[in-house]
C-alpha cells in the first residue's frame, strides 16, 4: 500500500468524504445477483458484483460420514480462496491467513445461524449424511469481500439442488439433478462496517479497506438477531462504536436479504 | 466425404464444427489484461499482470524476463466430485504447457529481472480445459498491451469412433478408444506450439486431425481478433 494513498483516504475521512464521492454508509449500485454460474458441475452456484468487485461461489453436494457428536447432522465447510487473478497484492500458494479468516467468518455465519437444517441432511444415522461445500473465489477484488462473499455464499445455498442418489448403490449421480432444494430456513447475511477516522463507512474500496482502523463484521437473520460476528483491525473500538456498528450492519443486511 | 459430413456428432455438429464460443475482454478490472473465453459449457478466465518486477529476487533473469503461468479449476468446476482446491500434478503441467504455447510469440528479453504472471480459472468445465485457458490467456496478454509477434489459438482435435473431429465434448473424449489431441498455433504462420496426445493413433490420422485442427483454431483466431479489434477502436 502506497502511504500517500493511505494518508489521502485518511484526511479525507476526516473531511467527510470518500475517493468515489459515495456517502459513508452508500452502498456502490446495483448490488447483482446471478444464479446457476456454473450449473453444469456445481448443484448450486452464484455471482455477487458490487461495484468492480465480483465473486463467485459454488456449493457441491456429496455423501459422507458424520462427525462422531453429530451422528444424525449434515456436515458443512466453507472453503475460500484469494486468487492471484483477482488482485495483484494475492500470491500463488498455500491459503493465506486472509483467505482462511474470510472462509472461517462466513462459515460461522452460516453455522450458528442454523440456517441450514442439518437434520434433514441426515441419510442414515452415525453413517451416511450429505456434506455441503461451499467455495468461494473472487473474480475481481476492488474492495469489500466479505460482504460480496457472503452474499455470493448464500446464493449459492438458494441456487443448490439435490443430485440424484442411489441409496443401496451408495452412489450419487451427478448427471441428474433432482428438483429437491437444500434445506434453508435462514438468510444470515453479513456486513463490514469499517472505522476510519471516528467515521463509520459501509462497502469499502480497496484503499478504503488497506487504510481502515478498525473492522466490524456482523452477521444477522431475521428480526436483527446476530449470528456471528469478527472484529479486525489494528485500532481498539469503544462500546459505542460496537453498538453504533452492529445497528448500521443489521440495518444494511435488512436490505440486502431481500435482494436474495 | 460429403457422407462423412452428414453423420452427426451426439451434439449435431459436423467433424470441422466448434461448439460455440463466447470471447469477452477487460472482465477482471484489477488486472492489466483480461480475458473471459466461454467454448460449449467450459468457462475459462484469464488475467494478466505484469511485465512486474519478479520476487523471490533469486528466480530473476537479468537476460530477460519470465513469463509464469497458473492453471486453476474452482472445485466446483469438475464433472462429479468436489476438486481439491489448491494445486494438483495434472493443473501444474496444465500451467507447464500452457506457458510453452505462449512463450513463442513473446519478447521476453525486454523485460530482464521481471515477470508476467497470467492465471487461468476455470469457472465450469466439459472439456478442452487447456485449450480455453489458453486462448483466454493470449486475448488477455493482448489486452494487457503486452507486444506480441501474434495471438495465439488453441483447440482440442481428436478421433471419435474411428471419424476425425474438432473440438471433443467431455462424452465424446470418453468413447472408447477415443483420441485426444490439444493442439495451440501461431495463426499467421500456421506453426504448433501446443501438441499432446493421448490414446492409440496412426500417423495418417494425425495429419488429418492436425490439419482440421489448425482450421479449427483459424476460426477461433478470427474471433480473438474481432473481440480485440472491438474493444480498441
Amino acid at each position: 500500500m502506497i502511504r500517500v494513498v493511505r494518508d489521502h483516504i485518511r484526511s479525507l475521512a476526516e473531511k467527510g468524504a470518500r475517493e468515489d464521492g459515495r456517502d459513508f454508509l452508500e452502498y456502490r449500485k446495483p448490488i447483482k445477483i446471478e444464479y446457476g454460474v456454473s450449473s453444469k458441475s456445481a448443484e448450486g452456484s452464484a455471482r455477487v458484483t458490487i461495484g468492480d468487485t465480483e465473486v463467485v461461489a459454488g456449493v457441491k453436494l456429496e455423501v459422507g460420514e458424520p462427525f462422531p457428536d453429530t451422528p444424525d447432522e449434515g456436515v458443512l465447510m466453507v472453503g475460500a480462496e484469494l486468487l492471484p487473478l483477482s488482485n495483484p497484492e494475492f500470491e500463488s500458494g498455500p491459503p493465506s491467513i486472509d483467505s482462511i479468516e474470510l472462509a472461517r467468518i462466513i462459515d460461522r455465519g452460516i453455522r450458528e445461524s442454523k440456517c441450514i437444517d442439518f437434520s434433514k441432511l441426515c441419510i442414515k444415522k452415525g453413517e451416511k449424511v450429505w456434506m455441503v461445500f461451499i467455495d468461494i473465489y473472487p473474480l475481481n477484488d476492488s474492495g469489500n469481500l466479505f460482504d460480496a462473499a457472503s452474499l455470493a455464499a448464500l446464493a449459492a445455498l438458494k441456487d443448490a439442488k439435490f443430485p440424484e442418489y442411489d441409496a443401496k448403490e451408495g452412489k450419487i449421480n451427478y448427471e441428474k439433478r433432482t428438483s429437491k432444494c437444500l434445506p434453508l430456513t435462514k438468510l444470515p447475511v453479513l456486513v463490514t462496517v469499517l472505522k476510519i477516522k471516528k467515521r463509520y463507512l459501509l462497502d469499502p474500496t480497496s484503499n478504503e479497506v488497506d487504510s481502515l482502523d478498525a473492522r466490524l463484521s456482523v452477521a444477522t437473520i431475521d428480526n436483527n438477531i446476530i449470528c456471528a460476528m469478527q472484529k479486525g483491525g489494528e485500532e481498539a473500538l469503544t462500546l459505542e462504536d460496537i453498538d453504533a456498528m452492529v445497528d448500521i450492519a443489521t440495518k444494511q443486511a435488512n436490505i440486502m436479504r431481500k435482494l436474495l | 466425404m460429403k457422407d462423412k459430413m452428414k453423420t452427426s456428432r451426439s451434439d449435431g455438429r459436423k467433424p470441422d464444427e466448434v461448439r460455440p464460443i463466447e470471447i469477452k475482454t477487460g472482465v477482471i478490472k484489477r488486472a492489466d489484461g483480461s480475458a473471459l473465453f466461454k467454448i460449449g459449457k467450459t468457462i475459462a478466465y484469464a488475467a494478466v499482470y505484469g511485465p512486474r518486477e519478479l520476487h523471490p529476487k533469486f528466480l530473476q533473469n537479468p537476460e530477460k524476463g519470465v513469463l509464469r503461468c497458473n492453471y486453476n479449476m474452482m472445485s466446483f468446476s469438475g464433472s462429479g466430485d468436489r476438486v481439491r482446491p489448491g494445486p494438483s500434478r495434472r493443473s501444474r503441467e496444465i500451467g507447464l504447457v500452457i506457458q510453452k504455447a505462449l512463450m513463442p510469440v513473446l519478447n521476453l528479453e525486454q523485460y530482464p529481472n521481471s515477470v508476467i504472471d497470467i492465471f487461468v480459472e476455470l469457472l465450469q468445465t466439459d472439456s478442452g480445459t487447456r485449450c480455453a485457458g489458453i486462448c483466454a490467456a493470449a486475448v488477455a496478454l493482448a489486452d494487457a498491451g503486452i507486444p506480441m509477434k501474434d495471438l495465439i489459438a488453441a483447440v482440442s482435435v481428436g478421433r471419435v469412433n474411428g471419424r476425425i473431429v474438432v473440438d471433443l465434448t467431455k462424452e465424446e473424449e470418453d468413447v472408447e478408444d477415443a483420441v485426444d489431441i490439444p493442439v495451440a498455433i501461431l495463426p499467421r504462420k500456421g506453426e504448433v506450439t501446443l501438441l499432446q496426445l493421448d490414446g492409440l493413433l496412426k500417423k495418417e490420422e494425425l495429419q488429418e486431425a492436425l490439419k482440421l485442427g489448425i482450421i479449427g483454431c483459424r476460426k477461433i483466431y478470427e474471433m480473438q481478433k474481432k473481440v480485440l479489434k472491438e474493444r480498441y477502436k
